[in-house]
């Protein structure tokens, strides 16, 4: 064993010295000087707000615009699945003031004690959300969270490739376009479309039901070329793939690079969501928080936030304000006829721990 | 520097000892923080994988083998087995281009040497996200390759190379090459060229040559070079996560699953402390076939 | 033999090619007028601009160059007191030390990273800039203990017994004599552990927290939502970064080297 250590320390002794070999004496001191700003900015006399939101939800120009009228510096970081926000939280990363999950997942951090309750006489524009995501069961009087974006999630496709659009989630399974295929990666989401394919409910808790959906989606795995919830849009666009299980907005986004690009939610139903504003017990200024998620809320703001990232906005006076060709997109704005066939996630319970082993077990495979 | 002023002064003359040495205390801070912030997370790591996970996540204090059992799954195996024979199959390629690399480096005129090394040296100094990302620029469908291949006429549809298999073995050659040469590098150079000719005087074959004469001679930088892109290559998780779509897994991947996205800390510990394991047991089984070549050396 | 050196020559070319083929590429598409197609469509400098205006981005590189500042003074610092402390131990004992200095070089970075994060939720310490400083001195130590010792065992000890015969505390050897001889060691480990840190993804990603972004995980979030003429703008940035850096220290060695 010694001997193994001396080689090992040989080795690297070996290896490292080559590191320095081509760069021996020059000063890293040579660096900028001023960087304890950074420090100070993040500690100092400025306000900071810390905003944890989706990766695809940052428009810089609505922070941009809060921080101007009320001179406090809003720091962004970003996450791209409900999982990983919990995760992220339950490391311990304890200093975000306002983060934005989904409707099941607030349910959950409610149960994990992990929300401030919020004071509504703050936040007036709660008032102007629209009805339909006004009394949500997972939080009716708004105790801990205000809707902010919503929407659906179907499958973008390109026209150009189906002349008769495509209606049902069955077409994800059809061996014709292998490798022309892309799937969230999001557990809830691809098991929730496998689900309602099989006619079940997006929140089965049978564990033999669940065990179903695993075997047709390793079914289904060679045909997907990504497991992606954050670039869709792009391979739908430049045809990459034909078609995307996704969210509304970047499929929308991907319309507007290449018109041919359609969405649908296919007639077995498919999950409507809405991404909810809240604020975390830990954070140390809530009123500032109310007064973020109030100004996110405005009609104004909400509008531009829907023009911008191509979701619809839960603010009804919002709706009235964007472009048309937003307003009438069904990818953005749900319409009212596919309402009876839209289904919400919920908590799962205990549940979960089916749904983690079967999504681990898939993504293995 | 500043740092260096900062180790506490010290009063009195050289100890007993005798001169050439400076106090051992000198040590104990380094080590610990080491002890603190490497060996005490990794002893938690271990504790953690006997213990059970939260519904939601989080840490359940009740021990077990539960996890451990868990991973007899054969999909675990099937995992492990997977991202070995990835990296082997990485180390391969990985020494087949790098050997008659090193070879010219080390032969080459010294002013041109310097040249080579700085060349080699370069990529190592680039950021690996952004040598991977170069990868994904060039192989996916819109991008460069197929753009010249279907220009050229040489094929007709996209060739789908991204997202493979085949994108993760070409980015983690990509990424490690460099970790290859150099000590491939360092072995040549030591290797004196008399030897070589004398083998060559003695009308050897060039396969010979090699096999008998540089090989046995340069084994000790073969075997650095190897572990060097074996230990990272094994726990790689960029690479199979950007260029493989999240279709493909390897263990680095694996831990951040069980980590970040399913929370279930005590299995992710319990994967990584296996995975440590198989890292040192690779590093052993390597030194072991060092000893066991270099004995038959000496025989005739 | 003429034949052999042309066969080696041309795979080496070869392999150089692989090298840097991937990377020349994409810095000449960073001027590349189309937003998605790898076609060329014209010269232009827009994707810089853009860049420039990104506050986020430039938020990350201030993390990034504190955060490798912070943790280099650590790392250099303890690593230096390592490796002038560990000679004086009994040869038996100097080696376990060193194996356990040197055991984080050869772990697997994920579980460094899962490791830390782990430690750091059970003592409820929230994570951010320090959490990631502490993860970046801690495997930064055994790089500069490594390159130190490299030259300390090249040094001539005669040097330092002759101070000590000229009555030097242990103190004035260590500040007169060691030290001077050992500077470009220390500044070479510096330098090394300050590009680690700079460049370092996995665990950093692990241990960041609230507004501690760093430009890997930047890059890294960028790279996620797709190939984009931005990133390959940002890539070619990097790389004209760490090519100065190479060629500063070139520099600076040519001119001790001159100078002796």
């Amino acid at each position: 064993m010694r001997e193994v250590r001396r080689r090992v320390v040989q080795l690297f002794i070996l290896h490292l010295s080559f590191c320095i070999l081509c760069a021996c004496q020059p000063a890293p001191e040579d660096g900028p000087k001023k960087t304890p700003r950074t420090w100070s900015a993040a500690h100092g006399a400025q306000r900071t707000l810390h905003y944890f939101t989706w990766s695809d939800y940052v428009g810089p120009e609505l922070i941009e615009s809060f921080e101007e009228q009320s001179g406090v510096k809003v720091v962004v970081d970003t996450f791209s699945s409900n999982e990983e926000l919990l995760a992220k939280l339950q490391s311990g990363a304890t200093g975000y003031d306002v983060v934005v999950p989904s409707d099941f997942m607030v349910a959950i951090m409610i149960g994990q004690g992990l929300l401030a309750e919020l004071d509504i006489a703050k936040i007036p524009n709660a008032e102007l959300i629209a009805d339909n995501l006004q009394h949500l069961a997972f939080d009716p009087t708004h105790r801990y969270s205000v809707p902010y974006l919503w929407g659906t999630v179907g499958i973008g496709y390109d026209s150009t490739v189906f002349p008769t659009p495509p209606d049902s989630w069955s077409v994800l399974w059809d061996p014709r376009y292998k490798g022309k295929i892309s799937m969230l990666n999001d557990q809830r989401e691809v098991f929730g479309a496998t689900l309602r394919s099989m006619g079940q409910s997006l929140n089965a808790r049978d564990p033999s039901v669940i065990e179903q959906a695993k075997d047709r989606l390793i079914r289904q795995k060679p045909l997907v070329k990504i497991y992606t919830s954050d670039h869709y849009d792009q391979l739908l666009a430049s045809g990459e793939v034909v078609l995307a299980h996704g969210w509304g907005g970047p499929v929308a986004r991907a319309m507007q690079e290449r018109p041919s690009i359609k969405f649908i939610v296919p007639k077995e139903g498919g999950t409507v969501w809405s991404d909810c504003l809240v604020v975390l017990k830990t954070s140390s200024q809530k009123d500032l928080a109310m007064r973020f998620i109030n100004y996110l809320l405005d009609s104004s703001v909400a509008a531009k936030a829907s023009e911008r990232l191509l979701f619809a906005a839960a603010n009804q006076e919002a709706r009235g304000l964007v472009p048309a060709r937003i307003r009438d997109n069904p990818a953005i704005y749900p319409p009212d006829a596919l309402f009876p066939r839209l289904e919400w996630m919920t908590d799962v319970g205990d549940a979960i721990r089916v749904y983690d082993r079967a999504w681990t077990e898939l993504k293995m495979y | 520097m500043n740092s260096v002023t900062s180790v506490p002064s010290l009063e009195g003359r050289a100890s007993d000892g005798g001169a050439g040495g400076y106090p051992a205390w000198l040590l104990g801070p380094g080590l610990a923080w080491t002890t603190l912030f490497f060996f005490l997370p990794l002893a938690l790591v271990l504790v953690i994988s006997f213990a059970a996970r939260g519904t939601y996540g989080g840490v359940v204090w009740r021990f077990g083998l539960m996890n451990y059992l868990d991973l007899l799954h054969p999909l675990y195996f099937r995992i492990f087995g997977q991202s070995m024979l990835f990296a082997g199959l990485t180390t391969a390629v990985c020494l087949v281009l790098g050997f008659p690399l090193a070879y010219y480096m080390a032969r080459t005129s010294p002013k041109w040497q310097g040249i080579w090394l700085l060349l080699v040296m370069i990529p190592f100094w680039t950021n690996f996200l952004v040598r991977t990302y170069a990868w994904m620029f060039i192989l996916r469908a819109e991008g460069l390759l197929n753009t010249l291949l279907m220009q050229a006429g040489v094929v007709e549809t996209p060739v789908e190379i991204l997202y493979s298999n085949t994108a993760v073995i070409i980015g983690l050659v990509y990424g490690y090459l460099p970790f290859m040469v150099l000590p491939l590098f360092v072995a040549v150079e030591r290797l004196d060229p008399r030897l070589i000719d004398a083998a060559w005087d003695l009308y050897a074959s060039p396969w010979s040559v090699f096999r008998r004469v540089i090989l046995p001679l340069t084994k000790p930088g073969v075997i650095a070079g190897c572990i060097l892109v074996l230990i990272p290559t094994l726990g790689a998780f960029i690479t199979p996560d950007l260029l493989g779509g999240a279709r493909t897994m390897m263990i680095g991947n694996l831990i951040q699953h069980e980590y970040l996205v399913v929370r279930d800390w005590p299995l992710g510990s319990a994967i990584s402390f296996v995975l440590m394991l198989v890292v040192v047991g690779a590093m052993a089984a390597f030194f072991r076939a060092e000893r066991r070549l270099r004995q038959n050396e000496v025989r005739p | 033999m003429i034949r052999r050196r042309a066969w080696l020559r041309r795979a080496s070319v070869g392999s150089l090619v692989f090298l840097y083929l991937p990377v020349a590429v994409l810095i000449a598409f960073s001027f590349n007028a189309s937003r998605l197609s790898a076609s060329w469509q014209g010269f232009t400098l827009k994707w810089y601009g853009v860049l420039v205006g990104d506050r986020a981005l430039l938020g990350a590189t201030w993390n990034s160059l504190f955060i490798a500042l912070v943790s280099t003074a650590i790392a250099t610092g303890l690593g230096l007191g390592v490796a002038l402390g560990i000679e004086r131990l009994p040869l038996r004992r100097q080696q376990v030390v060193e194996g356990a200095i040197l055991l984080p070089l050869v772990i697997p970075e994920v579980m460094m990273g899962v490791a830390l994060m782990l430690l750091f939720v059970m003592v409820k310490w929230p994570l951010g800039l320090w959490t990631i400083i502490l993860g970046h001195a801690t495997f930064n130590i055994p790089v500069v203990v490594v390159i130190i010792r490299a030259r300390l065992r090249k040094l001539d000890q005669r040097l330092e017994e002759a101070a000590y015969d000229l009555g030097a505390t242990v103190w004035q050897a260590l500040q007169r004599v060691t030290l001077p001889l050992l500077r470009p060691a220390i500044l070479g480990a510096a330098l090394m552990a300050f590009t680690i840190s700079f460049d370092d993804f996995i665990v950093t990603f692990f241990t960041a927290g609230p507004g501690s972004t760093t430009l890997p995980l930047k890059v890294y979030s960028m790279i996620k939502s797709g190939v984009s003429p931005e990133i390959n703008a940002l890539s070619a940035i990097l790389v004209l970064l760490s090519m100065g850096l190479i060629a500063l220290a070139l520099g600076m060695q040519r001119e001790a080297a001159t100078r002796n």
